[in-house]
C-alpha cells in the first residue's frame, strides 16, 4: 500500500514538473507571470535597495581602521557576490539550449548578459572609488581586479556576440560556448585572494566558521545582498519581457497584445 | 542616526566625495538597467500597435511613424 501511494506520488511530482517546464517553455505564459512578479516584485526592490543604502550610509558605526570610506561595501559586495551567481544563471541558460535547443533558454542567456555587466561594473567602479582612500590607489593589476575585469568582458562579449550574427541561432550557441568557457573564471575569482598576494581583502562573511564582521555591520550587508539578488531577477525578468516580444512578433498572443494596445 | 548633522554626513570625515560618488554612480547605473529594457518593451509594442491600425486603414494613428 505505501509502496503504491510513493508511486503515486512520484508519477504526480513528475507529470507537474513537466506541466511546469511546458509552461516554461511556452513565452505567452512566461511574459504574463514575469509581469504580474514585476508588479510586486519591483517596487519591493526599490524599496529595499533604498532602505538598505540609508541603512548602511547612516545608521552604521564606521570601520575602526578604514573610517567612513568602508560604507561603500554596502554596494561594492552585493554587486559582485550578484555579478558571480548571474554568472552560473548565463551560463547554465547556455547549456541548457546548447543541449536541449531550448528557445527560452537562449533568449534568458541573452536576457542576463546586460544585467551581469552591469553588476560588474558596479563591482569594479565602487572598488577603484573604495581603492583610492585605503590603499591609495584606484587601479592594481592583481589577481582579483584583473579576474573581475575578465567577467566584464565575458558579459559585453556575450552582448556583442549576439549582435555580430545575423543567423541569431548560431549568436545563441557561439554565445553559449562563450559563457561555458568563460566558467572557467569564476571560482578563480573567488579563490584570487587567497591565492595570490593582494590589496583586495579576503572575504568578511564565511559559510563555515565565524565571519569576521560585526552584526551592526553584517545585518544591513546581508540586507542589501538580498536586495541586489531582486535587483537581479527584476532586471532579468524585464529584460526577458522585451527579449520575448521582439522574437515573437509576429505570433497570435503578440498581435492580441498590440491589438489591445491599438485600441486604447 | 551615526551621525550629528547634515554636514557630517556629506563629509564624512573627508571620505564624502568617495562615498556620496560611488553611490551617485551606481543609482545611475541601476536606474539605467531597469529603465532601457522598459522602454524597449514599450516600444515594440507601440510599433507593433501601429502596424494594426495602419494596417486597418486608420487615416490618423495614435502615433505618427514608428522609427
Amino acid at each position: 500500500m505505501p509502496r503504491c501511494i510513493i508511486a503515486a506520488a512520484a508519477l504526480y511530482n513528475s507529470v507537474a514538473m513537466w506541466s511546469f517546464l511546458h509552461k516554461l517553455g511556452s513565452p505567452p505564459w512566461l511574459y504574463s507571470i514575469s509581469g504580474s512578479i514585476l508588479r510586486w516584485l519591483l517596487p519591493l526592490t526599490l524599496v529595499a535597495l533604498v532602505v538598505g543604502a540609508a541603512w548602511g550610509l547612516l545608521f552604521t558605526p564606521p570601520d575602526f581602521r578604514q573610517g567612513n570610506s568602508y560604507r561603500i561595501i554596502y554596494i561594492h559586495v552585493p554587486a559582485a557576490v550578484v555579478a558571480l551567481a548571474g554568472y552560473y544563471v548565463m551560463a547554465a541558460a547556455g547549456a541548457v539550449n546548447l543541449i536541449w535547443r531550448m528557445k527560452i533558454a537562449d533568449t534568458a542567456m541573452k536576457a542576463t548578459a546586460p544585467v551581469g555587466a552591469a553588476l560588474t561594473f558596479i563591482a569594479l567602479f565602487t572598488g577603484a572609488v573604495w581603492g583610492k582612500p585605503t590603499w591609495g590607489t584606484w587601479w592594481v593589476w592583481d589577481a582579483r581586479i584583473t579576474s573581475m575585469l575578465i567577467l566584464l568582458f565575458l558579459y559585453l562579449g556575450v552582448v556583442v556576440l549576439y549582435e555580430a550574427y545575423d543567423n541569431k541561432e548560431a549568436a545563441g550557441r557561439a554565445c553559449a560556448v562563450l559563457s561555458l568557457v568563460g566558467t572557467v573564471n569564476i571560482p578563480i575569482i573567488y579563490k584570487s585572494v587567497d591565492w595570490w598576494y593582494s590589496l583586495h581583502q579576503p572575504a568578511s562573511i564565511k559559510f563555515t566558521g565565524e565571519s569576521t564582521i560585526d552584526s551592526s555591520m553584517l545585518y544591513p550587508l546581508m540586507f542589501m545582498i538580498g536586495a541586489f539578488y531582486a535587483l537581479f531577477v527584476c532586471c532579468l525578468l524585464l529584460n526577458l519581457r522585451a527579449e520575448l516580444l521582439a522574437r515573437e512578433a509576429r505570433t497570435s498572443w503578440v498581435r492580441k497584445l498590440a491589438g489591445v494596445e491599438a485600441r486604447s | 542616526m551615526y551621525f550629528d548633522n547634515m554636514q557630517a554626513v556629506l563629509s564624512m570625515g573627508g571620505h564624502g566625495v568617495y562615498v556620496w560618488s560611488a553611490y551617485a554612480v551606481t543609482a545611475v547605473v541601476i536606474a539605467a538597467v531597469l529603465i532601457v529594457p522598459t522602454q524597449r518593451r514599450r516600444r515594440l509594442l507601440r510599433d507593433l500597435a501601429d502596424v494594426q491600425r495602419r494596417a486597418r486603414g486608420d487615416a490618423n494613428p495614435a502615433v505618427p511613424e514608428p522609427r
